[in-house]
């Protein structure tokens, strides 16, 4: 084989391996370094784990195993809106499973996947913590709870004109 | 150490505080079955993960069974490895893993030789209770290794070998829950990751995840080609493990059988590798010589150590991740390729054969090989210099398909002339080996003197990393051997913080040298088994009349017809090679406009 070529913009790659010297190169944090990375650019391509690996100084595959592994973390770019539904044991024996349903309905893709305008995407999460309010739903950082399949549409349409 | 007592099925046995139950049984010959486990004590390899549950016991006052070989001793323990309970656990693990696993032992490459075969066995399953989902994977081929992870039972012990031992970080654990699987990144197959195809992975692999490819047939065409002529070599470390496939003992050596069993086979000529391994010798000897006598005039542009370059799974491990000290190690090709060369030209004038109707089959205790044979630069008008490469096991397989009694075949001898070699050749095999042939000759070469004592013995040994000081008439050699690419790359980052104060080094990619190989039959953890092998390799060398490659005739022979001297042209053309740096490049895109 002969040498893998990774193609990254200058700026990604200036701001990764600053989220990677700001943990010292570590190796042990490359959970922080991932999370740190996805918050810049929403998901994790394997450009980006090219790099983390080659600062970190840990094999590609590893980081790919990590990245596989939490459920927090995702290869395909998420919506600009980013739905997940939680599915915990309190929000699922009242229904998460009918408002997720909902959502792929509505929006047309499965959960995992991004709408092709590039709005939306759709989440399992598993316990939010907020049981109490179950089931519950996030949409970006906001939350909405005791949500019913009904609702789904309203909440949708709060994003309609962003 | 604290020392305390525990009870297994009511026999006391003392340990040390650390111990595990497994290890504690053991002692005394309590056998508690496993799977995932593997222990090659030698190598200072272990490999415990708890994850395949086979070596459940009970212990008293647990709710829970104990994995042996994950659960350490505690004083006044008592231990039941073979009550109900454990029984019904391990036969329903065991069910619920071929509840997951491809029915197709009849022609499955690892029958018989497959550890979930054997425990299968041994648990007297007759049939599996369990049905449901089976896992399914995209198999994946490389020039050396196949990856059927439909039979991965996730024991993790080739990521093991590949990250920890060999510190090559191919192969990773990805997914999770029932998706997990062993894999290379991003799901990619093994010839689109830095696999350096030493084989390890497929040394340690339980069933038939991991194999080596399968070239026999194409081998037994070429023989039943009656216009082609095949020749073949066999590598030193193949002699003294194949009659391990035979139901012998390890450590037996088996070098004419071998060579009756190949003239069986139809070969048209059975030659030796060790030949060429001697060859290897006058090259990088007197490339050694070479650098350290300019080194030693004040040569600035000379780079030292010289690192051996005869494994290609070294080779690869290098270009990928010191791709920066190319011009480090020697050009010599390895045995197998300089093999390949003399037998496709000065060979094939003696026997007044074009190259392309010959055919040249390596037998090799390695799958790294395979791949070697098909580099570019091997290959003369897309013609490769060795056509096919198999390795030990399948030239095991082979005789037994032609139904040849091995064990009863009379021993017989090589063909002339690349049947002939010396000693140091054979000791190729072991790690140690190759720099202690280059230094019997190296010596003699330098000092004009003849060697008194061609043993070693300060180069021989088992441990990861050695180092001796070999006095040249009053000049000090320093030389540095490593086996398993972990410690090779202990030795590498030091000549790259320039640290290292090494002449000359040797390194062989797998533990133990090629009598580890990839392609040797398999030790099923017992590292015991390449011990034996060792001293048999070192028994062979110690029987043969001559021990030095530069006194082989044959090899003084072809210099004084074809080549001329060590280093010539004609032997730079066709015996020494270049190194391609394959590191993973980052660069940046600038054909994208910034936002």
């Amino acid at each position: 084989m002969s040498a893998i070529k990774i193609k990254l913009r200058e700026n990604d790659l200036k701001q990764l391996k600053e989220v990677c010297e700001s943990f010292n190169n570590d190796p042990g944090e490359l959970i922080n370094v991932l999370h740190k990375a996805q918050g810049i650019f929403g998901y994790l391509p394997a450009e980006v784990q090219e790099v983390v690996a080659q600062e970190l100084k840990v094999p590609v595959a590893k980081v790919y195993g990590v990245v596989t592994f939490y459920s927090f973390f995702t290869m395909v770019p998420r919506g600009k809106y980013p739905i997940s539904v939680c599915t915990g044991t309190a929000c699922y024996v009242r229904g998460a499973e009918k408002v997720l349903d909902e959502f792929k309905r509505i929006l047309k893709v499965p959960v995992g996947e991004t709408t092709s305008d590039g709005k939306f995407s759709i989440a399992g999460l598993r316990c939010v913590g907020a049981c109490g309010l179950a089931p519950v739903v996030l949409v970006g950082d906001k939350t909405y709870g005791r949500v019913a399949p009904d609702g789904v549409k309203e909440i949708l349409k709060e994003y309609e004109d962003k | 150490m604290e020392k305390m007592k525990i009870k297994i099925d009511n026999r006391v046995v003392e340990v040390e505080e650390g111990t595990t139950i497994l290890e504690a049984a053991r002692k005394i010959d309590i056998d508690i079955p496993t799977l995932c486990y593997m222990n090659l004590g030698d190598m200072g390899i272990e490999h415990k993960p708890g994850g395949c549950r086979i070596c459940v016991v009970e212990v008293e006052g647990r709710r829970n069974l104990a994995p042996s070989c994950a659960t350490d001793c505690h004083d006044g323990m008592e231990v039941k490895t073979h009550s109900i309970r454990v029984l019904n656990a391990r036969r329903t693990v065991m069910e619920l893993m071929l509840s997951d696993h491809p029915f197709e032992c009849l022609t499955c490459a690892k029958s018989g030789n497959c550890d979930l075969q054997s425990m299968a066995i041994k648990f007297g399953i007759r049939e599996v209770p369990y049905e449901g989902e089976k896992s399914t994977y995209k198999p994946d081929t490389s020039p050396s290794i196949l990856r059927d992870m439909d039979k991965c039972i996730m024991c993790r012990r080739c990521e093991k070998m590949c990250n920890e031992v060999q510190t090559v970080g191919v192969l990773s654990g990805i997914n999770r829950g029932f998706e997990s699987v062993v894999a290379p990144a991003f799901e990619r197959n093994l010839d689109h990751s830095e696999c350096t195809y030493c084989g390890q992975c497929v040394a340690v692999c339980p069933t038939a995840a991991l194999t080596e490819v399968d070239h026999t047939n194409q081998v037994l065409r070429a023989l039943a080609d009656p216009t082609k002529t095949v020749v073949v070599q066999t590598a030193p470390a193949v002699r003294a493990a194949l009659g391990e496939e035979f139901g012998m003992e390890p450590g037996t050596l088996v070098t004419g059988k071998m060579v009756a069993a190949l003239k069986q086979l139809e070969f048209d000529y059975v030659f030796d590798t060790d030949f060429a391994a001697d060859l290897t010798i006058m090259e990088e000897g007197a490339e050694i010589l070479g650098r350290l006598g300019k080194f030693l005039s004040g040569d600035k542009s000379v780079k030292l150590p010289v690192l051996t370059s005869c494994c290609p799974g070294w080779v690869n491990f290098f270009e990928y991740h010191f791709s920066d000290m190319l011009d480090i190690p020697s050009t010599a090709r390895s045995p197998q390729q300089m093999f390949g060369a003399i037998a496709k030209t000065y060979f094939a004038e003696k026997i007044k054969k074009d190259r392309k109707d010959m055919v040249v089959v390596s037998i090799m205790p390695c799958v790294a090989k395979k791949y070697e044979c098909t580099r570019e630069e091997f290959a003369t008008d897309n013609n490769p210099d060795v056509d096919f490469s198999i390795s030990t096991r399948e030239l095991a397989n082979l005789i037994k398909r032609a139904n040849i009694d091995f064990n009863k075949l009379p021993d017989e001898e090589f063909d002339g002339p690349m049947g002939e070699s010396t000693g140091a050749s054979v000791i190729f095999g072991t790690t140690g080996g190759v720099i202690e042939a280059a230094t019997r000759s190296a010596y003699e070469m330098h000092t004009g003197k003849k060697l008194e004592k061609v043993d070693f013995d300060q180069l021989r040994g088992m441990e990861g990393i050695r180092e001796a000081t070999v006095d040249f008439d009053g000049f000090p050699l320093k030389i540095g051997i490593a086996h398993g690419l972990g410690n090779a790359r202990k030795l590498l980052e030091d000549i790259r913080a320039g640290k290292s104060e090494f002449h000359a080094i040797e390194i062989m990619a797998c533990p133990g040298g090629c009598i580890g190989g990839g392609g040797q039959p398999l030790h099923h953890g017992n590292s015991a088994i390449l011990k034996a092998r060792q001293k048999a390799i070192y028994q062979e060398d110690a029987g043969k009349p001559i021990r030095k490659s530069h006194e082989n005739p044959s090899i003084i022979k072809l210099y004084e017809d074809f080549l001329g001297e060590p280093m010539s042209e004609k032997a730079h053309h066709l015996l020494h090679t270049r190194y391609f740096g394959r590191a993973r490049q980052i660069v940046i895109e600038t054909d994208v406009k910034e936002e």
